[in-house]
């Protein structure tokens, strides 16, 4: 996993202000008659936060409405393969890619099977990939809210920075599955539809397929990171609002915004600091030698974003009553 | 203030909402362990509120409370695990199964251990009758069981205390006294059970202790019987002659008088009826009927909080 994913994944920094991680006894309150204190199962108590985060994750991964959307996502680059295909000129050669994407790397394709990963990545990633991450971030908080059942999750007491952490976790979860799905897909439908072999880079310079597909794999940790700080954007929407639906409207309306600015030139120097603007820079992966300054800047704009909005989701999840 | 006696303590508990209102207004709960405490007041006295700011889901404006003698804070949850708890009607994943829902409540617990999870859901189902419809989804759950579902979770764990909110609401008479018995026999466990209600006859008959809310305020706190005995009898006489049996009541010294179109009434206290009696015929009062009327608990409850339909604020 990359560098920016882990730095993405993990928890907010503390915070002045952070309660004290473990109550310390105070003396006269512990012995309480009639409250024999649970027996220490340590063992399993320091597993405790990995059983909820299991349990987070089957309740989002077998939810109907979840394994539909990654069905979805498995289509997209079926049918974007066949349409290339179609529109493919016999013969090899290249030249005659879709104009709209303007992508270098259309081209490409018609040599080589591999290439689309790149493109099916590339255009899911203007609205499809949001959506799907859209869904599960901005549902994770207000979803629960909405059903009354992080009431119920409280009082447990599952801990609202646990809580808060588990969602995100799975959240990352979901975009590093959502995300992977689209690559694998496209690479098999790409290898069956195109020829395979060694890879001709957007720089011209030819690589083996092994070394190819390694840089599939750098795209895609790179796409996973772009979309794990979407999710800390989702989530920290969602601790705002026990609407689940006005949770993912706002957070695409966020993420169409800052597309449609990204595009207008006269925005340009606010662009890099867009949440969108870094995230089909992965095209410099796809060049000898690798634009690593590119791939930086992007990767510190996605844990930069991501930090930040899981600071927000803390200081709002932490400090507001819950009244669903 | 730490009373080891006391399974919830509050002190000046207070609750401003956003808007200014005042929703909770210096509560001091005092609970006892055992007990079974009946949480009385008509709908939005704020008991729903209180119950919050116990389970850690609201924080107070001011005050504090304690719960198993550990003071609630952000810090401090984790005695919650000894607290099992249904507020404002069960919440669960429409989904899921009602076990699958007992699985994610159980496995947000750090205080229980994974191994023992399937005998605790078990458990807790077989508990409220459940078994057979442990794998049926909760959505096509009917009322009733959606209510027992929520009173499974509340016991998965072993537990000191048990806080329901309005635990019938919305129950056929049927499943009230299920409910009714079920409250009995975790009290029987020796387990303090918490709960409110708007109803005065639905907790009357289980609790041995009531808390009375109106308007935010607590207006009464205490055992059962001493709300008992703070009614006082009355004595009512039916005559025609009302001036004259008013003006007898004057005379004895009778607290509250009040007179009808062929009624006088007044608070009894040490007067005996017979002295009352003596007194009428001397004054030459033709009298109907007399007699002592003792309030009925739902006629304190009502003079505790109100009627009905005053709407207060």
């Amino acid at each position: 996993m990359s560098n920016a994913n882990l730095q993405a994944a993990s928890p907010p920094p503390p915070t002045p202000g952070t309660p004290p991680p473990a109550p310390t006894p105070v003396p006269g309150s512990t012995p309480v008659p009639g409250s024999t204190p649970n027996p220490e199962i340590s063992p399993d108590r320091r597993y405790a936060a990995v059983r909820l985060l299991g349990n987070e994750l089957r309740t989002t991964f077998f939810r109907r409405r979840n394994q539909l959307l990654l069905l979805v996502v498995a289509l997209f680059p079926l049918l974007i393969g066949i349409g290339l295909k179609a529109a493919a000129p016999h013969g090899g050669g290249g030249g005659n890619g879709p104009g709209a994407g303007g992508a270098a790397f259309f081209s490409q394709l018609a040599g080589n099977g591999v290439f689309l990963t790149f493109i099916a990545l590339s255009l899911l990633l203007i609205l499809v990939l949001p959506v799907v991450v859209a869904v599960v971030s901005g549902d994770s908080i207000a979803g629960e809210a909405g059903y009354g059942t992080l009431r119920y999750l409280l009082a447990v007491p599952a801990g609202r920075t646990r809580l808060l952490l588990v969602k995100y976790a799975m959240i990352v979860a979901w975009s590093v599955t959502a995300t992977f799905i689209v690559s694998v897909v496209a690479l098999i439908v790409g290898v069956v539809l195109f020829p395979a072999g060694p890879v001709t880079l957007l720089s011209g310079t030819t690589v083996s397929l092994g070394v190819g597909l390694f840089r599939v794999l750098l795209v895609t940790l790179y796409v996973c990171a772009a979309m794990a700080a979407v999710g800390a954007i989702g989530l920290a929407i969602s601790a705002f609002t026990e609407h689940a639906i006005g949770a993912i409207a706002a957070l695409m309306m966020l993420i169409v915004a800052s597309e449609v600015v990204d595009n207008i030139p006269q925005f340009a120097t606010v662009a890099p600091y867009l949440p969108t603007h870094w995230w089909n820079s992965f095209d410099s992966l796809l060049r000898t030698p690798i634009d690593t300054t590119t791939m930086w800047h992007g990767l510190l704009s996605f844990a930069i974003y991501a930090i930040l909005f899981l600071a927000i989701a803390w200081a709002r999840f932490t400090s507001a009553d819950v009244t669903s | 203030m730490t009373d080891p006696e006391l399974a919830i303590a509050t002190s000046g508990l207070t609750k401003r909402f956003r808007g200014g209102q005042l929703a909770v207004d210096q509560v001091d709960l005092a609970v006892p362990r055992g007990a079974v405490y009946g949480f009385l007041g008509p709908n939005g006295s704020g008991k729903t509120t209180t119950i919050r700011m116990l389970l850690g889901l609201a924080f107070p404006t001011s005050g504090s409370a304690e719960i198993l003698g550990t003071t609630m804070s952000a810090g401090a949850i984790s005695v919650l695990s000894r607290v099992g708890s249904l507020v404002e009607g069960p919440a669960f994943y429409p989904y899921l199964s009602g076990w699958d829902n007992l699985a994610r409540y159980d496995a947000a617990d750090r205080s229980v251990s994974a191994r023992t999870a399937k005998a605790r859901i078990g458990e807790a189902l077989e508990r409220v009758g459940l078994s057979a419809a442990a794998r049926k989804k909760f959505r096509h759950y009917s009322l009733g069981m959606k209510q027992r579902l929520a009173i499974a979770a509340a016991l998965l764990a072993p537990r000191d205390l048990i806080i329901l909110d309005e635990p019938t609401n919305g129950l056929d008479p049927q499943g009230t006294r299920e409910v009714r018995a079920l409250i009995r026999q975790i009290a029987a466990d020796g387990i303090t059970v918490f709960v409110s209600s708007h109803l005065l006859a639905e907790v009357e008959q289980v609790s041995t202790h009531v808390g009375v809310m109106r308007t935010g305020k607590l207006v009464f706190q205490g055992e059962l019987a001493e709300l008992r005995r703070t009614a006082s009898p009355r004595i009512a006489v039916r005559t025609a002659d009302v001036a004259a049996a008013a003006e007898v009541f004057a005379k004895l010294g009778l607290a509250d008088p009040e007179t009808g179109e062929d009624l006088v009434t007044a608070e009894l206290g040490d007067v005996r009826p017979e002295q009352i009696t003596a007194e009428l015929v001397h004054a030459d009062v033709g009298v109907r009927s007399l007699n002592v009327e003792s309030p009925s608990l739902e006629d304190l409850f009502v003079g505790l909080t109100g009627e009905g339909f005053d709407v207060e604020r």
